[in-house]
Formats: C-alpha cells, sequence, structure tokens
C-alpha cells in the first residue's frame, strides 16, 4: 500500500530578553545553579507575575513577520501539573486566547517550488527549571535558573507530508526568529526546540490516522532521523495487523530510535483556567504600529531582492540569505568589490564558508573582513592577480596577513599583463621545445595546454592566463 | 452533574491530596452539591456575552525589560530542606 506521513511541528523559541517573562531576575545563560531564581521564580507563596513588555513586542514582531492576526485582547491561563521543577506547581501560558493567531510560511521544496504551511497560533509561556537526577544520593537536584525564561510556542498545521519538508519548515523559521532578532536560535542551549506530531494514512485518505508526538528533537538532523523512523514504525505496525497508540515517544540519539514516554490514558489532565493572576493582556493598533516599523527585511524579500538586484541564481540567493549575518557580509563586500556579485557570491559560498566551516568558526569571529573579500575581487576583476593567485591571497588573510593589496606586494603575486613580457616568455617557450611544435602543427592540438602551462611556469604563475592563452593561440597558429 | 467516587479518586490524584477511602463518598456528594449550584447558571441566556477572563475590568500592565532581582541564592535557600551545589534537593523522580 502507498503510504502518505502527516506531520505538524511545535516549535517553542526562546525569546532573547535580558530578563524573565513574569520575573526581573536574569535570563543569561550558563550561570551557576540558581543564581538567577528570584521568588517569583522559586513559587515563594504572596508574590505576584508581572509581564515583560519586551516580550509582547516579540511575539508581536514574529506575527507581524508570519501575517497572524495580533489577538487584541489576549488571556493567560494555569497549566497545573507536578513535578520538582516546576515549583507552583503549574506553569502561567495561554490557552483559548493566544497572542498570536494564525499565519503561514512558505517553503522551499527540493526539486524547486514553494508550499505554504500554516500557523496554527503562537502563545507565550513560561520556561520550567531543570532536574538533574543523578549523583545526589539518590534525591533529585533543581536547578531553577530557567524557570521564567520567556517562551513562545509556535504550533503549526498538520500540513507537511514529509520529514524533509519538517525540516525545511523548521530551518526557514529558525532564520527567520534570527532576521527578527527574537531569539538567538542556539539550539544547544535549548533556545530552539522542536516537538513533532506524526501520523501516517493511506493515500487517497483524508482522515487523518492516529498520530504520535515525538520529543527531543534538538537537532535539524534529529528531527528528520526520528521522524523517518517513527514513519517506518507506524506502517510496519498497521501492515501487521497492529494499531498506533496515541502517546508521547522520546527519540533515542544513541540507537536511533524512539521509545513510549507515556500514553494517552495516563496523561496529564492539565485543568487549564485562566491565571487570576494576571489580567488580560491588551495591545493596541499604536504598538502593533511601533512592533510593525522595527521590522527587518524578511528572508524572503531578501531572496528576492538579491536574485533581481545583484542578477544571482534562486540558489546563490538562498544560500546567501540563511542568516542575516551572511546576508550582510555579502552586501558589503559586493559594494566595496565594486559591484562584482556573482564573483563575490561565488567566493563568499566556496572559500570563505569552506574556511569557516574547517575552522569551526562563526561568521562573526570570520578573520577576513567584507571590505577585505570586497577587495580581493575587486584585484581578481582588475586583473592585478589571477584566480589562482587570488586563492593564496585569501588563504594568507585568513591567517592574518593583513589587507589584500599588502599581501599581493608581499607574496609578489601581481599578475603580468604587459603582453611585451609575456611574449618573451612566450618566445622562449617555443625556442625551447621545437619537436613540441611541430607535434603540434602536425595536428596534435592538445599539446596547446603544455605550452600554455610551460608559460605559466615560467612567469612563476603570475602571467595573466587569458594573454598567455590568446598570445600563444597568434604565435602557434598565426605564424 | 453528579461526581462519581472514580473522578473523586482521580481529582484528588491530579492535585497529589491523599483522601482517606471511607472519605470519597463525601467529597462526591459535596463536590455534585457545588456542581449543581454553580449549574443554575445554565439557565441563563449567555448569548452574545463573552467569557469573563478575570474579575477586574482592568488590562495587563507591562514592566521593562531590566533585571532588577540580585543573586540571593543563599537567602533563599536557608529555608530548604536540603541543597548541595546550589540545587534544591528532592526525593528523586524520573519518569
Amino acid at each position: 500500500m502507498q503510504w502518505e506521513t502527516v506531520i505538524g511541528l511545535e516549535i517553542h523559541v526562546q525569546l532573547a530578553t535580558r530578563s524573565k517573562i513574569f520575573s526581573g531576575a536574569a535570563t543569561a545563560y550558563g550561570a551557576e545553579p540558581n543564581r538567577q531564581a528570584c521568588p517569583i521564580d522559586l513559587g515563594m507563596p504572596g508574590v505576584l507575575p508581572v509581564l515583560n513588555a519586551e516580550v509582547v513586542r516579540m511575539a508581536v514582531k514574529f506575527g507581524l513577520a508570519v501575517g497572524s492576526r495580533i489577538t487584541p485582547r489576549s488571556v493567560f491561563a494555569r497549566k497545573n501539573y507536578f513535578y520538582p521543577d516546576l515549583p507552583k506547581g503549574y506553569q502561567i501560558s495561554q490557552y483559548d486566547l493566544p497572542l498570536v493567531d494564525g499565519g503561514a510560511l512558505d517553503i522551499e521544496l527540493e526539486g524547486g517550488g514553494s508550499k505554504r504551511i500554516g500557523i496554527t497560533r503562537a502563545h507565550l509561556e513560561e520556561d520550567a527549571g531543570k532536574s538533574l537526577h543523578e549523583d545526589f544520593h539518590g534525591m533529585t537536584g533543581v536547578d531553577l535558573n530557567r524557570a521564567g525564561t520567556p517562551l513562545m510556542e509556535i504550533v503549526s498545521e498538520p500540513d507537511m507530508r514529509s520529514p524533509q519538508e519538517a525540516v525545511a519548515y523548521m530551518k526557514k523559521l529558525h532564520a527567520l526568529v534570527r532576521y527578527l532578532e527574537i531569539c538567538d536560535g542556539n539550539m544547544q542551549e535549548g533556545s530552539f526546540r522542536c516537538d513533532a506530531n506524526i501520523s501516517v494514512r493511506p493515500r487517497g485518505e483524508t482522515r487523518l490516522g492516529t498520530r504520535t508526538e515525538l520529543k527531543n528533537l534538538n537537532s535539524f538532523r534529529f528531527v528528520e532521523r526520528a521522524l523517518n523512523y517513527e514513519i517506518e514504525r507506524q506502517i510496519d505496525l498497521i501492515e501487521s495487523g497492529g494499531e498506533v497508540v496515541q502517546e508521547t515517544r522520546l527519540f533515542d540519539v544513541d540507537q536511533g530510535i524512539t521509545r513510549s514516554m507515556r500514553t494517552k490514558e495516563e496523561a496529564n489532565d492539565y485543568r487549564y483556567f485562566p491565571e487570576p493572576d494576571l489580567l488580560p493582556l491588551e495591545v493596541d493598533a499604536r504598538l502593533i504600529d511601533q512592533v510593525r516599523e522595527t521590522l527587518p527585511e524578511l528572508p524572503d524579500e531578501k531572496r528576492q531582492r538579491f536574485i533581481t538586484e545583484y542578477a544571482l541564481p534562486a540558489y546563490d540567493a538562498g544560500v546567501l540569505t540563511a542568516t542575516r549575518e551572511l546576508a550582510d557580509f555579502f552586501e558589503s563586500a559586493v559594494s566595496e568589490s565594486g559591484g562584482y556579485a556573482k564573483r563575490t557570491a561565488n567566493w563568499v559560498m566556496s572559500e570563505l564558508l569552506a574556511y569557516l566551516n574547517k575552522d569551526g568558526l562563526e561568521l562573526a569571529a570570520c578573520p577576513v573582513t567584507p571590505e577585505m573579500l570586497g577587495k580581493l575581487v575587486a584585484r581578481i576583476e582588475d586583473e592585478t592577480i589571477s584566480g589562482r593567485g587570488a586563492k593564496d591571497v585569501f588563504e594568507a588573510m585568513w591567517a592574518g596577513a593583513g589587507e589584500p593589496d599588502e599581501v599581493i606586494a608581499a607574496k609578489g603575486l601581481k599578475q603580468v599583463t604587459d603582453s611585451g613580457a609575456i611574449e618573451a616568455l612566450i618566445d622562449e617557450v617555443l625556442t625551447n621545445n621545437p619537436q613540441q611544435i611541430e607535434q603540434y602543427r602536425a595536428g596534435k592540438e592538445k599539446l596547446f595546454g603544455f605550452f600554455v602551462g610551460q608559460v605559466m611556469k615560467a612567469s612563476a604563475g603570475k602571467a595573466n592566463p587569458q594573454q598567455v592563452n590568446d598570445l600563444l593561440k597568434q604565435k602557434l597558429d598565426g605564424s | 452533574m453528579a461526581i462519581e467516587a472514580a473522578e473523586v479518586k482521580v481529582i484528588a490524584h491530579l492535585a497529589r491530596i491523599g483522601i482517606e477511602e471511607e472519605a470519597v463518598a463525601g467529597y462526591a456528594r459535596s463536590l455534585s452539591e457545588i456542581l449543581g449550584f454553580v449549574e443554575q447558571m445554565s439557565a441563563v441566556d449567555t448569548t452574545g456575552v463573552e467569557p469573563l477572563a478575570h474579575p477586574l475590568d482592568a488590562t495587563q500592565r507591562l514592566r521593562p525589560d531590566e533585571v532588577t532581582e540580585p543573586d540571593q541564592r543563599e537567602l533563599y535557600q536557608a529555608g530548604a530542606p536540603a541543597v548541595e551545589a546550589g540545587l534544591y534537593l528532592v526525593p528523586r523522580v524520573v519518569e
């Protein structure tokens, strides 16, 4: 039987505020345990939560970027469950009236074309703390630094039909929240977390199959692996006469499998009710307008502009606009190069990204600045150096040798473009290789490459290859 | 709407309240009576009435995004039954 996969994602985005969603404690990552947990985060009796204005602005910014309706009057609710890292016994979240309602994100499909993925809603909530189960004489250690960290949970429609689409959506969302500067996107530190709802059904069937929820998908690669495993598991189960049980499953990274965490019957009944400690949140048109003015150029707009303004292929535009930093780097470099966009794009996408990758560096720590790369491109374009020479210059700049012009001078990489000098070299090579000339003239045309090589060697790689080609052709064929 | 004994036990478990077996019937009766009292509301026509999210007719004030809470871990942990390496210790829980 032909099977169809149906996937919806719930993505938790940690909002990049300085203080927590309901308290003035710091949110910085990596502090010593409980150094950033104040009485509100600890759930002390008598404390009251006060909502952080920046959290609201960030969620509105996201909503505007994905075409959502901003709920004019949204309501916080208590989600009740017991766990030691949730000292109040409830998580403050939003339930029936989330701040961000509806919206969509377009993903690019691998075979070309795009697909619109619906966004159901995005709501605000607080994170819980962290429980450590080892090494405490049979007790559990609780760190509440993370408790009260602002989260926005973005819930998609079940619009994705393959793990590849799910990953594309997740990457798109990841790029977007970083463009918007509302999340640092750091997946190792848990700033961007993904849960997936997945089911299978016979192709052509319109009703949804029973779904499972996968947790702990904290990298793009894990998402794809976990979903692929789960699809196989569900199909095997159904084809062998079994039934999928609605349950939460945890992805085991080491074994590459998903395993049951808890089934729906024993799942928590969260008993949501409106949070009496917080009044309804009103967002007026003025605030929405203010936030709209802070919206940057969005990834899709930037990508389109790169295609039209710089005449770049769609693929290049996609790579270069993957992050705002890389796009900015490219634009500065192009401007410095004198507008040679395609060549600059090539250098950014090949050398620059390869070197960053090799050294495991972020763009922010890149030793070659956009200005340096732009000047290098300009030197290739004005024929001061050859493409080959430029690679040496780039390598030297990467190692800290300074500006391109300095490196070119220091390494003597300036191209010889004086045709008299090149002709002299050619004459010398021809004089030394009379046999090859005879063979060439007798029809062994591939010897042309041999002559080019000899001339370049004689010039220590500095002769302009195009000129060598042209002049050599004249001499060999013309005379 | 009547609450059954089984529901009383589920609610007690969710709220982590220990109740004696012989008290269950009494709770079931009391809870049913409370619900019955509230159910009188069903007789009221609420068409077009928005659900009340909060009894106060006011909206949430926001605070600026500033760190205002200093680190007072030692003070807060002074009242904790068990602490180690800066962590609050609780009876072991593993899901």
